[in-house]
């Protein structure tokens, strides 16, 4: 079968003009279009460009959820199998339209979708974490080598090849980590980097530091006797039996349980599902990482106004940094939304 | 200091009559003599014993140590000090080794732990003991053990088989097929050797967070050591055992520390490209107040060696990448030069960052892979051990356990998949 491919492209490829032409709306043609004729002459009867979608970069930049989702529209009109945008070389607004439209042919038609830019085209940053950038140079005198390189890579994902590395397939590295087995072991590899380091010749470490984002603590409660305080935990203390099976470790999930008339995290009805560590003394008493009955003890003090009737709680052991951002998130939206005031966080 | 590694090269395993090698190679056992010695009335309701060879359609789970079969025959000491044996310093002399024999402990699970072991198909290529011959003892713990008591018992009944095994090999009139010899000169000597070679020691990172996360020097918890100097060969004894296997795929398993490839590759380049001079090890404790004391204490030590770099082994992940980060700090902040050797958890799509703190001086790492990839083992033909826990332990998730017997796992539930000692040739790059 031929494959039916849409190619995005912007004003000044499609042949209508330069910058001031920036600010043409979108629109649809049939076949393909400028630089999409290179594209059909290397896919030969295999894929054909059914329909070619223009828009200008002005245009775009500032109207963006408008154009974006007219752009989409027309690329499902043409039933498309994949979608090609660009290549943008290291034009700036056309990259960001690229990456856009890509992220969202992705996200909304689930087809298979390529685009091209150089590396320090704004565009990449933005998009190349959700979208696969094949890289280019910085002009439009580099396109004998991107149409072949773009083509290769949507051709592998129609035929349902996997991808394979940054270096093979040509793409802009995406930020994954992918596992393969090297030559030597990894003692072998520490020592070899070690000597090299220590000759003052160059190495190459195998995993590049991130630089982490940090979070500056909220302001302190200023009238702590009103305040309503919320437990939440990444210390696994779940109802007996783990009702909602919170993982051991790399949790895929959080838990909400209501403690509403909760006197203390009993070991007859709490147990830890934790699985990074010794959880005999967390089982013999789970309050040591749940302080339901210190807490309770302070609400009847009057210490603060009232405790939380909810607490929620996942596994911290081995759980990745999205996925604890995500449960962060909807936990903090679910506390604000009720009018907690402060919260305990335990871990382990 | 200097040690022979006597290796007798084993090629199977089967049950007989008595215990020793055989003319093709093959180690014969007495079953019953083994499950004699490794009795413990008190503490265990029955131990049984099987074997599990290198491509045979076999699942060990849960695996909870696995031990190589080794016996001095001249040296002060014996294997595994202060664990199995009097505590007397080990290192020194000859040490008969069964190479390619493994003893594996595995019984019922003791809280959301312990590993896979598969001996074909896709699980069998990241496990390093896929590829030894196995002799597994299977425990069943006497009703009410204590959780603590319960980890000790299988613990040490796995040490005295693989002494026993190695002892009644020798015993038996058992040849070496080979000799390794180990030598480091005292310190006085070895300091003004190979002048012009930088100084190089290895700090030895012990996961010490708590049950079924502990190590043991010399039959110290090694929680309640300060950081101290070993001579490299004492691994080669025992000196440094496993407690520990949660999270089964970066757990330093008791054969990793007989074998430790980070002393092998130092002493591989000894004399040649550095000058070796020790081993300093140190723990990774939970508390911060215990986190700095070590750390500052070890490199500290690194200083009075004067050495110009460090490798630095890191053992589990997520709280000890706070001790392996903290170690890399000070000793860059020394003007020691650093290499760690960790792994990843960087989820399950490989795109979270992957360990829980960070460091620019980090500069110079090797990675063992990340252990969040999933794969999907295939059902084995016989199961030894307890297969209904896989969905709990860590690795797992709901489902994991599929109605044909396959597995889809993390890599983390497959025993020494991301040996962070560098055991295997498993690695991680950026896409």
């Amino acid at each position: 079968m031929t494959y039916r491919i849409v190619h995005y492209i912007n004003q000044f490829f499609a042949g209508i003009g330069g910058e001031e032409k920036a600010g043409v709306g979108p629109e649809s043609r049939n076949g393909a279009l400028g630089p999409g004729m290179a594209f059909k002459a290397v896919f030969g009867n295999e894929a054909e460009i059914v329909g070619t979608v223009i828009c200008g970069d002005g245009y775009f930049a500032e109207n963006m959820d408008e154009a974006g989702e007219k752009i989409l529209k027309m690329i499902a009109d043409f039933k498309p199998d994949a979608v090609i945008a660009g290549p943008a070389f290291n034009a700036g607004r056309y990259g960001t339209a690229c990456g856009a439209v890509s992220e969202a042919v992705l996200k909304k038609l689930g087809i298979p979708v390529v685009t091209g830019m150089y590396p320090e085209n704004p565009g990449v940053d933005m998009f190349r974490k959700s979208v696969y950038i094949v890289e280019t140079s910085d002009s439009a005198r580099g396109i004998k080598d991107a149409v072949p390189a773009m083509s290769k890579l949507i051709m592998k994902m129609l035929r349902g090849e996997p991808i394979g590395s940054p270096a093979d397939d040509g793409y802009i590295q995406r930020g994954v980590r992918v596992n393969r087995f090297h030559d030597k072991i990894g003692a072998a590899r520490a020592v070899d980097m070690l000597v090299k380091k220590l000759k003052g010749e160059e190495f190459k470490t195998e995993y590049p530091m991130p630089v982490f984002d940090r979070v500056p603590p909220a302001e302190p409660i200023k009238d702590m006797k009103n305040a309503v305080i919320a437990l939440v935990t990444s210390g696994g203390i779940v109802p007996k039996g783990n009702p909602d099976h919170i993982e051991a470790s790399s949790a895929s999930k959080y838990g909400t349980y209501s403690i509403e008339g909760v006197q203390s995290a009993d070991e007859v009805a709490y147990a830890t599902a934790h699985g990074g560590y010794d959880p005999t003394y967390a089982n013999t008493d789970p309050n040591r990482v749940l302080p339901i009955d210190v807490l309770r003890e302070m609400e009847k003090e009057g210490m603060f106004s009232k405790l939380y009737d909810y607490f929620f709680t996942t596994v911290g052991n081995g759980t990745s940094v999205a996925s604890s951002k995500k449960f962060g998130s909807e936990i903090g939206e679910r506390l604000k939304k009720d009018g907690v005031d402060a919260v305990i966080l335990t871990s382990t | 200091m200097k040690l022979e590694l006597l290796k007798v090269n084993i090629k199977g395993v089967k049950w007989g009559g008595s215990t020793e090698v055989l003319k093709d190679g093959t180690l014969q056992v007495s079953k019953e003599d083994l499950l004699a010695f490794v009795a413990d009335d008190d503490n265990l309701k029955c131990i049984n014993a099987d074997i599990a060879l290198p491509g045979e359609s076999i699942r060990i789970v849960p695996v909870k140590d696995v031990i190589e079969p080794r016996y001095k025959i001249e040296g002060g000491g014996q294997v595994f000090p202060g664990m199995v044996n009097d505590v007397e310093s080990v290192g020194e002399g000859k040490t008969f080794v069964l190479e390619g024999v493994a003893v594996v402990t595995c019984g019922r699970i003791v809280g959301f732990q312990e590993g896979i072991v598969d001996m074909s198909g896709k699980g069998a290529e990241y496990t390093p003991f896929s590829k030894t011959c196995n002799v597994v003892l299977v425990f069943e713990p006497k009703d009410g053990l204590e959780k603590h008591d319960y980890e000790k018992a299988f613990r040490l009944a796995g040490l005295k088989a693989a002494m026993y095994l190695a002892k009644c090999v020798y015993e038996s009139g058992g040849a070496a097929d080979k000799t390794e010899t180990y030598e480091i000169a005292p310190f006085a000597e070895s300091m003004k050797s190979y002048a012009g070679l930088p100084k190089v020691a290895y700090l030895y990172m012990l996961q010490t967070q708590g049950l079924l996360h502990d190590t043991y020097v010399y039959g110290i918890d090694a929680k309640r050591i300060l950081p101290t100097i070993l001579h490299p060969n004492e691994t080669m004894d025992g000196a440094v055992v496993s407690g520990n296997c949660v999270s089964a795929c970066d757990k330093n398993s008791t054969y990793v520390h007989q074998n430790n490839p980070v002393i092998r590759s130092l002493y591989e380049r000894h004399g040649k490209d550095i000058n070796f001079v020790g081993v300093i090890i140190t723990n990774e404790n939970v508390t911060l107040a215990d986190k700095k004391r070590s750390s500052s204490f070890a490199v500290k030590i690194a200083g009075m060696f004067g050495v110009d770099g460090l490798v630095i082994s890191e053992e589990g992940f997520g709280n000890p990448d706070a001790d392996l980060i903290m170690n890399c700090r000070r000793a860059e902040m020394a003007g020691i030069k650093t290499v760690l050797i960790t792994d990843e958890y960087a989820g399950r799509d490989g795109a979270s960052q992957s360990l829980a703190d960070a460091a620019t001086e980090a500069n110079a790492v090797v990675t063992a892979g990340n252990a969040n990839m999933t794969v999907t083992i295939p059902p084995q033909e016989r199961i030894i051990g307890f297969t209904e826990y896989v969905d709990v332990i860590a690795g797992g998730f709901d489902g994991s356990l599929k109605p044909d017997g396959s597995i889809e796992v993390e890599l983390q539930a497959i025993t020494g998949a991301t040996c962070e000692l560098g055991f295997n040739k498993l690695g991680a790059e950026t896409w």
